[in-house]
């Protein structure tokens, strides 16, 4: 077994007992940085891979958490059996902005802002049609039964975070070794390149914005699940793709364990200014404080350190 | 609903405001028909000018239009300085890099704003913000004029300025043919710094005519970045008759998508536009690359 199976297979017992040894609430943190993980994973097959970078992900969480919602609340669904159909709805989404988009030749910092806009559209419709509720968001009665997709005790859903973060994991680790993700990092170095060399570049894209939005849809079904509530700037807003993107940058885009090392080290961020801000009272507001570090962050590690902080343990040629 | 009368003061409206929106765009179209970066901490910048403007009143007591100059020279130098401490050292990379540097600074202003100033609305209290004139059914905010003929003058004066003057014919030929600019002894990465400038001053000037009839918060930037965005694309990137043109286009649409749609709803219009223009015709209206 090679050194990076045994690390994976210790990190995951470690992912595994955790939670029995610490109080309740690090177990909450444990599973919001393992759900992070997993929504920077969905951004990371796209903006990481396939460098196709995306300011408007959130789209696909809030299709996804809408979706799953609206067929439990209004229709009565199972949440279970809605789950589904939510990646189904994130999936069909993914591939209309990506037809639409690549379709136009939307490159770069284009298709950034484009998707950026799609997100805005569904934000102000969530706000205005109403089936959503609009600005009063939907809520979903409190049943706490597994059947129901809702747990007594929180271990439970930190151990579908973990499962989704593994699953999300394996994904990625798939198509890394595969050539579909040769084919996407083909694509993200040199375009025109890589369609001379006979790969279908639109194809590729659509296919994997379809894959992305399913599985960030997915995401925006377990946290309506989780916190029971949903509205149309948690669905839509911009903070969630930003997050995203955060994550996958800092841990570093284009690399599978990118999303769950930036999300643990962004989760280490908040806690040490939430440490911080228990010091000193001036900095009481600690939300914008860890923005900020953040925000520095993503600033240096676009300039410096292309791999992100997977760059710092190994080094690869990244260009061809 | 379709009372030409309420039309009219519709139009009106929008047009005033899309006076302010051709200031803001003005200075994006020209960092990204200069430098070739799409400045998304735009909207960021311009909140930050806004509370310059706020404190500047709440301390001091300035009037917003007594302080132009100052806010405009203030914008000019932080533009400057920040081309020159961050932005210049990574603006030569992927194109998608620098948005993302650009995505960076924004959040880093936006929280520090929260930081310091916290997250309450803030408006300037000026003895004329209540004067109306009154054109047929129309009833137009006073600060709302001036800022609009204000801004237009502004922008003629910018025009004048890349026309005549030697800087500004310097900043044309480097948008044109850096290399070129370059080989005839232009300092090329000096007139980066000073368009960026000029681009951050023209949203110093802005945040002055804005805060009179408008408020503050540490997510100002937010409401105005895609719809700087969205004229700049509208119009053509790079393009000052066309971010001119398409500023009045959203100022318009804003004002009578929200008379129709209602204020929830009326604001799709913006994004719809932006959309529909990157899809169908992405060099804009009066632009020539893509």
């Amino acid at each position: 077994m090679s050194r990076t199976a045994l690390l994976c297979l210790a990190a995951l017992a470690a992912a595994l007992v955790y939670p029995l040894l610490v109080p309740n609430y690090l177990v909450n943190i444990g599973m919001l940085m393992l759900f992070t993980a997993f929504l920077g994973q969905s951004w990371n097959l796209a903006g990481g891979y396939a460098g196709q970078t995306s300011f408007g992900h959130v789209v696909f969480f809030g299709v996804g958490a809408y979706t799953s919602t609206i067929l439990q609340v209004t229709y009565g669904w199972n949440p279970w059996l809605a789950w589904p159909i939510a990646m189904l709805a994130g999936g069909a989404v993914g591939w209309m902005i990506a037809v639409l988009s690549f379709r136009a030749g939307l490159r770069g910092s284009y298709f950034a802002l484009i998707t950026l806009a799609f997100a805005e559209v569904f934000r102000i419709l969530a706000n205005s049609v109403p089936f959503t509720r609009g600005g009063l968001g939907m809520l979903i009665k409190a049943d706490q039964r597994p059947e129901n997709f809702q747990f007594k005790d929180s271990i439970w859903i930190y151990y579908l975070a973990l499962a989704l973060c593994v699953i999300s994991l394996l994904i990625a680790w798939q198509i890394a070794r595969g050539r579909f993700g040769a084919r996407l990092v083909a694509i993200r170095e040199n375009e025109d390149a890589a369609r001379a060399l006979g790969i279908d570049v639109f194809a590729e894209k659509v296919k994997v914005l379809t894959l992305s939005g399913a599985m960030c849809a997915a995401g925006g079904t377990f946290y309506a699940q989780k916190y029971l509530y949903i509205d149309p700037s948690i669905a839509f807003g911009v903070d969630k793709s930003v997050e995203m993107l955060l994550v996958t940058m800092v841990g570093g885009a284009g690399t599978i364990f990118g999303p769950l090392i930036g999300s643990v080290a962004l989760t280490v961020i908040n806690e040490a200014t939430r440490g911080l801000a228990s010091v000193v009272p001036a900095l009481k507001n600690v939300q914008p404080l860890s923005l900020v570090v953040y925000g520095v962050m993503l600033v240096l590690i676009v300039a410096r350190l292309p791999d992100g902080l997977m760059g710092l343990f190994r080094r690869r040629p990244r260009h061809a | 609903m379709f009372d030409p009368q309420i039309i009219f003061a519709g139009v009106l409206n929008g047009l005033l405001a899309g006076g302010v929106y051709v200031l803001v765009a003005v200075g994006l179209t020209l960092i990204y028909g200069v430098l070739h970066i799409i400045n998304f901490a735009h909207g960021s910048l311009l909140m930050l000018a806004m509370y310059a403007v706020f404190w500047l009143w709440r301390l001091l007591g300035v009037d917003p239009y007594v302080a132009l100059p100052l806010v405009i020279a203030g914008a000019f130098g932080f533009g400057w300085l920040l081309y020159r401490g961050v932005i210049g050292r990574f603006s030569h990379g992927r194109d998608e890099n620098i948005l993302l540097i650009t995505l960076g600074l924004s959040i880093v202003i936006d929280n520090v704003a929260l930081l310091f100033f916290g997250g309450d609305t803030q408006t300037i209290d000026v003895p004329y913000a209540g004067l109306f004139v009154e054109i047929g059914a129309a009833f137009l905010p006073l600060p709302k004029i001036v800022s609009f003929a204000a801004s237009l003058l502004l922008c003629a004066v910018l025009g004048l300025y890349m026309t005549r003057s030697d800087t500004g014919k310097a900043i044309r030929a480097v948008a044109k043919e850096r290399q070129g600019a370059r080989l005839v002894g232009i300092d090329v990465d000096n007139i980066f710094a000073i368009s960026y400038g000029i681009g951050i001053a023209c949203l110093g000037a802005a945040a002055c005519l804005l805060m009179p009839s408008y408020y503050v918060t540490p997510t100002s930037g937010h409401a105005f970045v895609l719809v700087a965005f969205t004229i700049v694309v509208l119009g053509g990137m790079g393009s000052f008759i066309g971010a001119a043109v398409g500023g009045f286009i959203i100022g318009i649409t804003e004002a009578l998508g929200g008379l129709f749609l209602g204020e929830q709803l009326g604001q799709i219009g913006i994004s719809l536009i932006f959309i529909l223009i990157l899809l169908l015709k992405p060099t804009g209206l009066f632009g020539s690359r893509a």
